[in-house]
């Protein structure tokens, strides 16, 4: 009973997802307020369904409902219930339910924070986010079905997966799909800003919140997954340049150009065409992500038995995004005025410079990731010769990655000093020199103290602390425009939070590369064959092995192997992987034991039994691995300090009062002179 | 400087900064594609000598074999139809196991074993490599072809 209640509510959220997507916007085209008006209700409405439907799945997990087709062959009643509840989007069906919940949630949010905007804004927004919906909600319900029954119900469940089995599955998917499906908003406003035909300052304001906060979510979550994949797949690694990864990062690459290019519109008019375009594309690969991850048309790592007719229909839906967008984008865009002039030694030029950098990562993570599947249809119309398939290595990843990420760095530290219009760029370099000097003596002396000479990593170490010293130097000047008469703490306070939070995001890039350079150049690791009493030498510490015992978990039985710690000769901890054989599906699985540190990780994972009480085991030294996952922390942090500044609020009940007023003006900010 | 020489320095500029990136991809790109080989392939010659090439197929029933280092290991990868020994040293993924499918990267020795760098893990024990099944249809068709003549 209760399943068919979640497919009935799943379907009348199509319904209504057809009305949001229809009524609102006609509304607002043809200036008809009582469909305008339907466009909140109606998108509550739609959400509060998918909710229903969503606690509909839950309860057949918690309860072990083996009659329905997706428990059955995602959970099992010996599953400890944090995994039951988190196994509702352990496999394609339910994750769909959960992409689509959390448009649900996004187009919710959107009808009650947007008390200020015009109506016909709001409709438009809200239209455009049903469309979305209607299609992956027809998604669902024609080719992945959550509620399909089975019938005679499974006397037990498959089992979920047991990489799955982990603290991991139960945030990083959400925190993931917020993300992605975060982007949705921002293309939304754009489509709105497009029909209306009025792209200005406003435009952006409203939308650049929203977006940050999408990036934010799309950050931790794709730094949970790196976080997740370097201790649970067990051979330490945080980053694997496979396709599926790179499905996440492609959008949040855009949408980092996005939210700095949303910057120049709302501040200067500028770039305002460029803006839409990018909101189109990160959306689009959002949805591209979707399709990579879902279809199975490349070989990864995260590749699970797939469907075909699956991949045909988000394949059919992107086709239909991209190129009614485009057609919408071409068709209104060279309407679009140009926005405030500019110097060739300016802020705008750098962000602009920034904004083709990060574009161009993008593209050539793109190009990387689906020249497999190009060259096959080249081949397959005839184009060029039919050849093996063919892979793209990670190195051609970093090969890419590095030497355009030394450029977008040095502008980290320029660009927020720079002034629009014109900056001197004379006068800044003779500010920075400090930060160059300082930037150098480090670069030359974590090096040396790390036990080694490398030039990647003094590359690295170059580009953090220009950005830390930069961002200093940033601040004590926007401290120092502040009223000198008031109290330290109210002039911190005068200092806009979306200027912390711009700081904070680039600080943590800079924690970030430091953590990415230190532990790819200054890691050690060992494979060894190890009897009991063996010891291995690894970063200075002494790994003794002293054998396995035979544990046994909920649903597993494992293998725990006791390795004890000593530096100097002293004991300082015993770490405990395990080799754990899950009951249900007789998979196994290696669960690594890692101490984590400030300055680095030991991690330690059991290989197989070789003889007589012998086992393979790998011991890594990583310095400086948890920076990686601080500096994602920290961007985080920085998105969403930067989008609770005030000013996102003054301004939109400012504007909220002059509403529908035509022409509105730039308001210029004090604030934003310095 | 006039404008119309700076707008004219920053387009050149702007040429060499898009010839610059697009070496630096095309050239990243070309080293860095790995063909994928089935064993039959291997067996015929099909694959490369000298370069970093993905092998694809079935890990052999009671072909696994391991030296006294214990981290050594010596595998066959079958289609079905012709068979490559692999070496690899280092500690198996988790999935890996005698019938399964597995993707093995790394180059051939002169003695025409494959050596591995990097043996692929996948995540789903029902999941089977795209290039594998591909490699097992190949090796099927030959066969039922080879029968029919």
């Amino acid at each position: 009973m209760i399943p068919e209640i979640g497919q009935f509510a799943l379907i009348i959220a199509l319904c209504l997802a057809i009305v949001q997507g229809i009524f609102p916007i006609l509304g607002a085209q043809l200036n008809i307020r009582p469909w305008m008006a339907m466009a909140r209700p109606v998108a509550q409405g739609q959400f509060i369904f998918i909710a229903i439907s969503f606690a509909c799945l839950m309860y057949s997990f918690v309860t072990d409902d083996f009659s329905v087709l997706y428990a059955a062959s995602h959970s099992n009643s010996l599953l400890p219930v944090q995994y039951k509840v988190a196994g509702v989007w352990g496999g394609h069906e339910g994750s769909l339910l959960l992409w689509a919940m959390m448009l649900g949630f996004w187009t919710f949010l959107v009808s009650i924070f947007s008390k200020n905007l015009p109506d016909e804004m709001v409709a438009r927004v809200i239209g455009v986010l049903g469309l979305i919906a209607v299609g992956f909600l027809l998604f669902l319900l024609l080719t992945s079905n959550p509620f399909e029954r089975l019938l005679p119900a499974a006397p037990d469940g498959r089992d979920l997966n047991p990489l799955l089995q982990d603290f991991g599955l139960i945030i990083h998917p959400p925190m993931l799909y917020m993300g992605y499906v975060g982007f949705s908003v921002a293309f939304a406003f754009a489509i709105a800003a497009l029909m209306s035909g009025r792209l200005d300052a406003a435009w952006a304001r409203w939308s650049r919140p929203w977006t940050i906060v999408a990036w934010s979510f799309l950050a931790g979550g794709i730094g949970l997954g790196s976080w997740w994949a370097y201790y649970e797949l067990g051979w330490g690694g945080w980053w694997f340049w496979d396709p599926v990864e790179n499905a996440s990062l492609m959008p949040w690459l855009v949408g980092t150009a996005l939210i700095h290019s949303l910057a120049v519109t709302e501040k200067r008019g500028a770039f305002k065409r460029w803006t839409v375009l990018l909101a189109i594309i990160a959306f689009s690969l959002s949805l591209l992500g979707t399709f990579l991850v879902r279809s199975g048309v490349i070989t990864s790592v995260h590749a699970f038995a797939t469907d075909p007719e699956r991949g045909t229909f988000i394949l059919a839906f992107l086709v239909v995004v991209v190129v009614g967008s485009l057609l919408l984008y071409a068709w209104r865009a060279p309407k679009i005025g140009q926005g405030g002039k500019f110097e060739l030694m300016s802020k705008e030029t750098m962000l602009l410079v920034n904004n083709v950098l990060l574009t161009v990562i993008a593209a050539a993570v793109l190009l990387g990731t689906i020249y497999p599947i190009i060259i096959e249809g080249l081949a397959s119309v005839g184009v060029i010769e039919a050849t093996n398939k063919v892979s793209v290595g990670a190195p051609y990843f970093n090969a890419i990655f590095v030497p355009l990420l030394v450029p977008l760095v040095f502008l980290v530290g320029l660009g927020p000093l720079a002034r629009w219009k014109k900056a001197e760029m004379p006068d800044m370099l003779r500010q920075l020199r400090w930060a160059f000097i300082a930037s150098a003596i480090v670069a030359v002396v974590v090096p040396l103290l790390m036990g080694g000479w490398s030039w990647l990593a003094a590359l690295g170490m170059v580009l953090a602390t220009w950005i830390v010293t930069t961002a200093a130097y940033s601040i004590r000047l926007r401290f120092k425009a502040t009223n000198a008469a008031l109290p330290w703490g109210h002039r911190l306070n005068a200092i806009p939070r979306s200027f912390y939070g711009m700081h904070l995001a680039h600080i943590g890039v800079a924690v970030g590369i430091i953590g990415g350079t230190l532990v790819s150049n200054y890691m050690s690791d060992k494979d060894v064959r190890m009897d009991i009493g063996d010891t291995v030498e690894v970063g200075g510490y002494t790994f003794r092995f002293d054998g396995v015992i035979e544990t046994k978990g909920p649903n597993y039985t494992a293998n725990r192997g006791m390795i004890r710690v000593l530096q100097d000769g002293h004991e300082v901890m015993t770490l405990e992987p395990e080799k754990r054989v899950y009951t249900v599906q007789t998979m196994p699985m290696t669960e690594a034991a890692i101490d984590t540190g400030v300055w680095r990780d030991l991690y330690v994972s059991l290989g197989e039994p070789v003889s007589g009480g012998a086992w393979s085991v790998r011991v890594y030294h990583k310095p400086f691995v948890s920076w990686l996952w601080a500096g994602v922390i920290l961007m985080a942090l920085g998105g969403i300090t930067a989008m609770s500044d005030k000013r996102y609020r003054l301004m939109a009940r400012k504007e909220g009062k002059a509403k529908n007023e035509a022409g509105m003006a730039v308001p210029k900010i004090a604030a934003e002179k310095a | 400087m006039k404008a119309r020489h700076r707008r004219m320095m920053f387009v050149v500029f702007g040429l060499v900064a898009v010839a610059a990136i697009a070496a630096l991809i095309l050239n990243a790109l070309q080293s860095n594609i790995n063909h994928f080989f089935s064993p039959a392939e291997v067996v015929a010659n099909q694959a490369p000598q000298d370069r970093t090439f993905r092998l694809g197929g079935l890990v052999e029933v009671d072909s696994v074999k391991r030296e006294d280092d214990g981290l050594t290991v010596h595998f066959n990868v079958t289609d079905n139809a012709d068979v490559v020994t692999v070496k690899y040293t280092g500690i198996l993924p988790d999935l890996f196991s005698e019938g399964q499918g597995v993707v093995a990267q790394g180059k051939l020795s002169p003695g025409g074993v494959f050596e591995a760098e990097e043996v692929l893990a996948k995540h789903d024990e029902t999941y089977m490599p795209p290039e594998v099944a591909d490699a097992l249809e190949k090796a099927e068709n030959a066969a039922t072809q080879g029968a029919v003549q």
